[in-house]
This record gives C-alpha cells, sequence and structure tokens, in this order.
C-alpha cells in the first residue's frame, strides 16, 4: 500500500522489538467474536491513475460546464487562484487545531487577521473563529441568546433560508426553545405590525436574514427597534457575504450570523462552507466557539493563542457554550485570503457589478414575467414570478445547458410559480439574455394556449 | 542545552518576520481586477438609498505579492504532517493524501450547486451513495447519513436521534451515561440535546466497570456513550455484555468512533452491539485537519434507528437514477443547510479507493504496530498509569517527572525543541498528567526511533536540569505565550491604535 511507509523487514522489527510474533497479537485484545475474519466487501485497491478517471467521470454526470443562476444561500463567484496555491500549503493544510501555540503561530495569527476583517465588514466589536456553515452558526446564535437574556423562545423570520429554518428546529425542539414564525410583506420585508405582536417578555431574539432569502435587504433598524424595545435581542443571518461590499452592515444588531461562503469558497455541491458569529465585545463569553486572542510571550514579543476556553466543551463539559471542536478552519483560511485580495475597495466594486447584472436582468425578465418583491431594495437575488411551472421551464432551459433559477413553491407554496434568481459577477449578458428569452418564449406560449382555449370557448 | 542531548530530527532555521496584514496596508495597492461591466452601471445611491454602505472601514488594501509572502510566511511558523510526526492522541494525524486534494478540485465537482437538478447531480450523489455503502460495509452498520459536519456534530445528530427513538416508544428518557474518560463533546453533546449526563467511572484496568454499569442503568437511562477503543487507546473487551446490559433495559449503545483507525478491516461496531456511532472522516480517513478543520462525521446505524435519520438521504430511484429523499415523517428534522461537507466525502472516498480491503487492514495493523513500538521504548521511562494493552494509542502519565516539577506540558513544549509536534495534554482526564501519543500508521520506524529518543532525553533532562525543561520551547520564533493576559483582558482584533 503506497502510503505505508514500512518494508516487510521494519515491521518485523518492529514485532521483534515488541517482543511479539505476529501483528495479530497486537488485536488478541478485541474478543474473538468481535473480530471480523474476511476481507471487507469494498472497491479493491485502485491505482492514482483510476482514482482520477473514476472521479472525472462522476464529474461528467455532474453538470459540468453548465451556466447557473442559482443562489439561494451558495454563490457563484469567482475565486483568484492564490487561495489554492496557500491553502494547499501542507504548513496549513496537513496542521492540527493550534492548540500549542508556539509551534501554530501561522494559523493563529492568519485566524486573528480573519477575525478582524469579519468583525469590520459586520460592523460588530468581535467573530469567533469559525462555525460549522450558515445553518448551524445561526442555530447557535439563538442558543447564545437564549443564554444571555435568560429567556426562552424565537422569533424567526420566514424569510429566513428555509433549510437555516429546519436546522433552528432540530436544535430548538431539544432546548425547549419555541419559535414563531412572522412573515412578509408584499415589498418581500419582515412584516413589522405582525413582528411587534410576536416579540414578547420572553422573546430571547428576534432572527431575520438579510439580504433575505428572496434577495430583498431588511430594514434592520425597524426590527432592532422593536427587538430591543422589548428586551430581546436581534440576531441578523447572512448568507450572501458579498453583499457587505455595498450594503450597510446590521451595527444595530446583536449577533450576526453569517454564512462566508461567497468569499472564495468552491459550491462544492453544498460543503464545506464556513460560518462565523460576530457579536458585541459584552457577549463574548457567551459567544460559541474558538477565538484567538493576542499576547506577548517571556520577552514580551506579540504573539497568538486560542483564548477563552472556559467556554468550550474541554473545559467545560455539559456545562459548555456549545459541543463544537473541530469547525472550518480551512475554509475559513480561503475566506480570509479572499478578503485580503479584494480588501477595502474591492469588495465594494465587486458587490458593485454583482447589484448591476441583478438588476439588468430583473429588468429584463419584467419585460417578460412579473418580477415580485419590486418595493424594497434588493442585492443579486430577485425572484420571477411565471406563467408555466418553473420546474417545466428550468427542464427546457437544461437542453440549452442553462441552470434556471430556484422554484420556490417547495418552501412557499403560496409563492406558486415563483422562482430565486441570482446573478453575480459571473454572469454575463449573454448569458442573462439567454435565459429571458427562453422565459419569454415560455410566457409567450402559455399566452397563446390560453388565446386559443379562449377561442374554442367562444 | 548540554551538547549530550542533541536533536537529530529538527535544527535551528531562519524564518521570516512578518506582522499582521492590516500593517501592509496602503491605499492604492490592490490585488484584484475585475472585468470590465458588460450592462449599465447603476446608481447605488437610488437603488440602496440609506442602505448603502459607503466605507469599508480598516478592511486592507495590499497587492498579491504581499499576499503571497505574508501567507508564505506564516505558513512557515507551523509545524504539519506534511513535516513529520504529529503524534497528537485521538486525533488521527495521519497522511493527508494529495491525490485526494486533487480530484475534489475537478470542475463539475468543486463547482456542483446543491440546487442544480438530480437530473445532473448524478456523479455527485453518486459519490454519496459509494462512500455510504462503503463506510456501512465499514461499520457493519445498516444505514448512515453523511450530513454532519465534524464528530460533535456527528454526537449531537447521533443523540437526537437516540432521543427520537425512545420518544417513538412514548418515554425520551433522562439522561445519558458517559465513562469518565471520555472527549469533553461527548457529555457537551448530550446536555444540548437536552439529557442529563451521568458519569461512569472507569475501572482498574482502564475500561468500563460492567459492575457499575449494570448497577446505574435503569429505564431512565437513554443511552451509554462509548468510545471504543476507549480514550486510554484500550479495547472495551466486555464490549458484548455492555451492549447486552444496555439494552435489557431498553438503553441504545453510542459509539464515538474517534478511534476507528484502531479497528478498521479488524472489528465493526455493528457485530459488537453498537446501536449508533458516528466516524471522522477527518481522522480515519485522511481528509485534512487544515488548522481546526473541515471535519465530516457520518452517522451509522442500526435498522430500528433507520427512520429518525436527517433528512434527506440518498436513495435509488425506480429508474435506477440516484436522488434525495426527503419525505421522511419520523426523521430528526435537519442538522445542517445542503448535504454537509460534500468535499470530504470525495476525499474520504479517493482514501477508500487508494487502500481497498487489504490496504486497509494493513493501515490499522500498522497503527496498532506503532502505537506499541512506542509503548515498548518509553516504558520505564515514563509512567504507564494502565497496563492493559494498547491498541492504536498509548497513554503515559507525568507521574515521574513531576517529581522534579516538570509536567506533560513541559514536557510537551520541550519536544517541540527536537522537531516533533507535541502528544495529547488535554486529556483522558482519569490520568493525572495524562501524555496521550497516537503515531498513526503513516509513520517510517526511522521518525519513531528519533521520537523515542527524543521522549528518553527529555527524561534525562528533566533528572539533570528541570528548570531548562521548564523553560521550553528554547528554538521556536517565540517562547511561551501569557494565557493568562490573553484571557483577563482578550484582544480579538487588530485595531489601527494598537500599533
Ligand atoms: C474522542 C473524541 N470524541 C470527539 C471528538 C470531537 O470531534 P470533532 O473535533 O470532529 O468535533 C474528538 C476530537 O478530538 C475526540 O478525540
Amino acid at each position: 500500500m503506497r502510503y505505508l511507509p514500512k518494508s516487510p523487514a521494519d515491521r518485523a522489527a518492529m514485532l521483534q522489538a515488541i517482543g511479539i510474533h505476529s501483528v495479530d497479537d497486537l488485536f488478541s485484545p478485541i474478543p474473538a467474536e468481535c473480530r471480523l475474519t474476511r476481507d471487507l466487501a469494498i472497491p479493491q485497491q485502485m491505482a492514482e491513475s483510476e482514482i482520477v478517471d473514476w472521479f472525472k467521470q462522476r464529474a461528467k454526470e455532474n453538470g459540468e460546464g453548465y451556466t447557473s443562476f442559482l443562489g439561494a444561500g451558495a454563490y457563484s463567484h469567482y475565486r483568484p487562484v492564490v487561495i489554492d496555491a496557500l491553502v494547499q500549503r501542507g504548513e496549513f493544510l496537513t496542521s492540527y487545531t493550534p492548540y500549542q501555540a508556539e509551534f501554530a503561530q501561522g494559523t493563529l495569527q492568519a485566524i486573528f487577521e480573519f477575525q478582524t476583517m469579519i468583525s469590520e465588514l459586520t460592523g460588530m466589536d468581535l467573530a469567533n473563529a469559525s462555525m460549522y456553515d450558515g445553518s448551524t452558526g445561526a442555530a447557535e446564535a439563538v442558543m447564545m441568546a437564549v443564554r444571555i437574556t435568560g429567556r426562552h423562545s424565537g422569533v424567526i423570520a420566514r424569510s429566513l433560508h428555509p433549510e437555516y429554518r429546519d436546522v433552528l428546529n432540530t436544535y430548538a425542539t431539544h432546548q425547549a426553545i419555541p419559535l414563531r414564525m412572522v412573515s412578509f410583506t408584499d415589498s418581500g420585508q419582515v412584516a413589522l405590525k405582525e413582528l411587534e405582536t410576536a416579540v414578547g417578555d420572553d422573546t430571547a431574539c428576534v432572527l431575520i436574514q438579510s439580504p433575505n432569502f428572496f434577495g430583498t435587504i431588511e430594514d434592520v433598524e425597524a426590527i432592532a427597534e422593536i427587538a430591543h424595545k422589548r428586551g430581546a435581542l436581534l440576531i441578523v443571518s447572512i448568507a450572501e457575504a458579498a453583499s457587505l461590499g455595498i450594503v450597510e452592515p446590521p451595527r444595530t444588531a446583536d449577533i450576526v450570523a453569517m454564512e462566508a461562503q461567497s468569499f472564495g469558497v468552491p459550491l462544492g455541491f453544498g460543503g464545506p462552507y464556513c460560518g462565523v458569529l460576530a457579536t458585541k465585545e459584552k457577549f463574548v463569553r457567551q459567544m460559541p466557539g474558538r477565538l484567538v486572542g493576542q499576547t506577548v510571550d517571556k520577552n514580551g514579543k506579540r504573539g497568538f493563542v486560542l483564548t477563552l476556553a472556559t467556554r468550550e466543551q474541554h473545559i467545560r463539559r455539559e456545562k459548555a457554550t456549545s459541543n463544537i471542536c473541530t469547525n472550518q478552519a480551512l475554509v475559513a483560511l480561503m475566506v480570509n485570503i479572499f478578503m485580503t485580495v479584494y480588501g477595502k475597495i474591492g469588495l465594494r466594486e465587486l458587490a458593485k457589478q454583482n447589484l448591476a447584472k441583478a438588476v439588468y436582468a430583473a429588468d429584463q425578465f419584467s419585460k417578460h414575467a412579473k418580477v415580485l418583491f419590486a418595493g424594497a431594495p434588493r442585492f443579486n437575488e430577485f425572484v420571477v414570478e411565471t406563467s408555466e411551472d418553473p420546474y417545466a421551464i428550468n427542464s427546457r432551459l437544461l437542453g440549452h445547458k442553462i441552470v434556471g433559477g430556484f422554484p420556490l413553491k417547495k418552501f412557499y407554496p403560496e409563492l406558486g410559480h415563483a422562482a430565486l434568481w441570482c446573478c453575480t459577477e459571473l454572469t454575463t449578458r449573454s448569458m442573462i439574455d439567454t435565459a429571458v428569452g427562453l422565459v419569454a418564449e415560455s410566457e409567450r406560449s402559455v399566452q397563446t394556449m390560453k388565446e386559443v382555449e379562449q377561442e374554442v370557448v367562444r | 542545552m548540554t551538547t549530550k542531548h542533541i536533536t537529530r530530527k529538527a535544527t535551528r532555521h531562519i524564518s521570516q518576520n512578518e506582522g499582521l496584514i492590516f500593517e501592509k496596508s496602503s491605499p492604492g495597492k490592490a490585488a484584484w481586477k475585475l472585468p470590465p461591466l458588460d450592462v449599465p452601471d447603476v446608481d447605488t445611491a437610488t437603488l440602496l438609498g440609506r442602505q448603502e454602505r459607503k466605507d469599508l472601514g480598516d478592511m486592507p488594501e495590499v497587492s498579491e505579492i504581499e499576499i503571497i509572502r505574508h501567507f508564505t510566511r506564516l505558513s512557515t511558523w507551523n509545524y504539519a504532517i506534511d513535516l513529520g510526526m504529529y503524534p497528537l492522541g485521538s486525533c488521527t494525524m495521519k497522511y493527508n493524501p494529495r491525490v485526494n486534494e486533487f480530484v475534489s478540485r475537478i470542475e463539475g465537482l468543486a463547482n456542483g450547486h446543491p440546487y442544480q437538478a438530480e437530473k445532473i447531480s448524478q456523479g455527485a450523489l453518486r459519490i454519496m451513495k459509494t462512500l455510504s455503502d462503503c463506510l456501512l460495509e465499514i461499520t457493519g452498520m445498516d444505514a448512515i447519513t453523511l450530513q454532519p459536519a465534524a464528530g460533535a456534530h456527528g454526537e449531537l445528530t447521533g443523540m437526537l436521534m437516540v432521543r427520537a427513538y425512545h420518544e417513538s416508544t412514548g418515554n425520551a428518557r433522562k439522561k445519558i451515561l458517559i465513562p469518565d474518560s471520555a472527549h469533553g463533546t461527548n457529555p457537551a453533546t448530550a446536555a444540548t440535546v437536552g439529557y442529563a449526563v451521568e458519569n461512569l467511572k472507569s475501572n482498574g484496568r482502564g475500561m468500563v466497570d460492567v459492575a457499575a454499569l449494570a448497577a446505574q442503568m435503569n429505564e431512565d437511562v437513554a443511552a451509554l456513550m462509548v468510545t471504543n477503543p476507549n480514550t486510554l487507546g484500550v479495547f472495551e473487551q466486555e464490549i458484548h455484555k455492555i451492549a447486552e446490559l444496555m439494552h435489557a433495559k431498553g438503553g441504545l449503545l453510542y459509539m464515538d468512533g474517534a478511534n476507528m483507525n484502531a479497528l478498521v478491516a479488524k472489528a465493526r461496531p455493528g457485530d459488537f452491539g453498537v446501536d449508533v456511532m458516528h466516524l471522522n472522516l477527518h481522522k480515519t480517513f485522511s481528509t485534512p485537519h487544515g488548522g481546526g478543520g473541515p471535519g465530516s462525521g457520518p452517522v451509522a446505524v442500526k435498522k430500528n434507528l433507520a427512520p429518525f435519520l436527517p433528512a434527506p438521504v440518498v436513495t435509488t430511484k425506480a429508474d435506477g437514477t440516484l436522488g434525495f429523499e426527503y419525505n421522511r415523517p419520523q426523521s430528526v428534522g435537519r442538522v445542517r443547510a445542503f448535504y454537509g461537507n460534500f468535499g470530504m466525502f470525495i476525499r474520504a472516498l479517493a482514501y477508500i479507493f487508494a487502500n481497498g480491503p487489504d490496504g486497509l487492514r494493513q493501515t490499522t495493523e500498522d497503527a496498532v504496530l506503532n502505537a506499541n513500538y512506542i509503548r515498548k521504548g518509553l516504558e520505564g521511562v515514563y509512567d504507564l498509569p494502565y497496563s492493559t494493552p494498547s491498541m492504536h494509542e498509548v497513554v503515559f502519565s507525568d507521574k515521574l517527572q513531576s517529581k522534579k516539577g516538570v509536567k506533560t506540558m513541559d514536557i510537551a513544549k520541550r519536544l517541540i525543541d527536537y522537531g516533533f509536534h507535541p502528544y495529547t495534554t488535554a486529556f483522558p482526564l482519569i490520568v493525572a498528567g495524562a501524555l496521550m501519543i497516537e503515531p498513526t500508521e503513516s509513520e517510517p520506524k526511522e521518525e519513531l526511533d528519533l521520537f523515542i529518543e527524543a521522549m528518553k532525553s527529555i527524561a534525562e533532562e528533566v533528572e539533570e536540569d528541570p528548570q531548562f525543561v521548564l523553560d521550553a520551547p528554547h528554538n521556536t520564533r517565540i517562547s511561551r505565550l501569557d494565557e493568562t493576559a490573553a484571557a483577563r483582558k482578550p484582544v480579538l482584533r487588530w485595531k489601527p491604535e494598537n500599533v
């Protein structure tokens, strides 16, 4: 086996040193009836070339070469090549969690820089080293709010990513945290009147997403005011991190639960991604996850360590703020490098291009179909309602190697034939024109059908 | 340092100083360039109004070469498996094959969108199905979810299923039994799922005390969470009896699979009574640790727990194609958006392909051989609190060295000077001053010999000049850091005024 660095002679010498005859002796602690005495029924050893071929084959069956208008929590942005060049350095790739600070300053300083940039972008005082993803981060944020306020229920916007809501439900059920849903208005924003009545004296937090699942930007300040008036915290989930380049961050929030995938992380069929929590300084001791802090060594030299570990499971066990241990460090490093590459000016320009493409696409679509939620500002996603079922439209688009918008019926039955479309800096005008043309064709044929039917009736 | 104690593996070397990236920033530098906008430009003020962000504060402005140098310099301050043995017990720091990285970046796999139609997701689904089948065969279990993002997340998923199972019989039960040798995530997880944690004492041989278990087991106990081999590296020899005891009173047996590297192709948890378990693809199945993740923590269960798996699960449809099954009324729900850390599935499957059944067996045998070779080499030099046979890792204590005031963490810091990453010091809590050493199969005999030599040399230094060891490390860029100060007045981000 090519990964194993021993010759038969090495093994024999080691067995002799231990004072046994056969490696089987080392497995004698396993009772005989528990031992496997046959080969595992799994594929036989493959050469490297065969492995590569097998996966290339799978890639071919996986939509290689399609143009996509999907967003909905997973975004296609350009990834500068320096990201993979750097994260594949063995010193980052093959090191463990930086428990031994003197031997892991590289990872620790990088995380400190990550925490700094995330705090800066989200408008919070501080950020942690990462959470599994945006969905689990949002759930952890709710649990954090429950600890901070000593209250036991949550109010959740229906315009929060439906799968984030599912995850939150899973977590909340066994924490005995009842959740109330608040719906959205005709402009796609949280219904403030309804929110006002939903928030009560036992509400630990209000959790919204902005830009929300429909791509609409929420009036965070107004929502914060409603939450804070009743002593509840405001948690803002951000699924499209690129929006932070041009959209005012939720500075009035108490916790920001972000999915940073947009910053240099491949779509990768849904993971690994990079969740992160950011918050106000006064809440730091209730924050889950790892934190890197600056300190000095014996000689007064600046260095970095994992800190405030008394919040964590390895010290506090069942009283910890969370059970999280391994998180998403290498993905956070991708995010870190992406933020460094684009920086102060580039992130804004990038966001502006996203905005412009989405504005153009929504305008084009609106000539042939209905663009919903027009009354509120948007970032790079918008909802198009068609006469024909978007699943049917999409299956026709596939024939043109185009992946259409995400049909919303599955999560929002009341939205009928609506689909969520996304444009990023990678979406070209000609891609947009082609997709709009095909949707227009579908609209026209539905129209013709209707006319024909009316003819018949007459 | 006395000349006697030479470090044959490592030597001093120049490394570059490097400040924080923010300290290199200045207006007008850039590492990015966007293509020209091919649609009409927009007026952001009209579009966004007061929601428009005007300024990105202290975000950096630097050039590409500075970024390359910055992160490359930082990287050289890290130790890594690629540099040598990384014997962190319980962490299974094995070689991370480069072909894994290569195949995970193939276009079409790396760029697949989680919501693209199943028709054009057959490749990704096939990868998930094949990996699931392999893991079920390796564990001897019946059904699996790949959704959890790491070990602790797998524990959470497993515990949710335990709860759902009991609820389906009308009584969720109240508590989880956890041996005192367990990892901290085990009790933390049980609490997250709303269970009380009851400690279970280990016996004199470092195993679950079966008599104590029998006394503590009753109808209030939902499950026992064991790690097998446990965190002492000891196989729970009475595992059958433990399972029987649990099952007799309607309880379930949960296994933390962190130590599966001792069992793959040699024994299967499904064959010794385990009802639900998690695996760590970032340990046993060679996906890289990346400085603290991403991981992947699949959860495998027996048939009776299958209805409770998180939705969706991968299924084969009538027409032979693969798809996601969402309609699972008894499911615990989702534990993560989308389908899990898919990129790790690719890497783990590539590892299984490269090994095959014989390679996996040899891997396990070598892992156990290596641990026992170290044990033999250091026995007598360091105290061995439990003489029970070791599997893939061995746990010593600092009992002998602490007579000179030197603790496990001091020895660990000195080991750095010898060019090795330290072993695990934080647990198991049942060993005061533990040195938990897991070499994995990836170490050649020469590296093990160097390690043993280094550990012996440190033991001698402790006798001759304990202060020298207490002051270690001596050869790193920075000496021991003031952790108390870091926690007392936390500085968690850079600010311009810090300069
Ligand atoms: C025995 C044991 N259980 C659980 C865990 C937690 O796994 P993870 O860090 O992947 O969440 C670890 C991790 O080190 C472990 O060693």
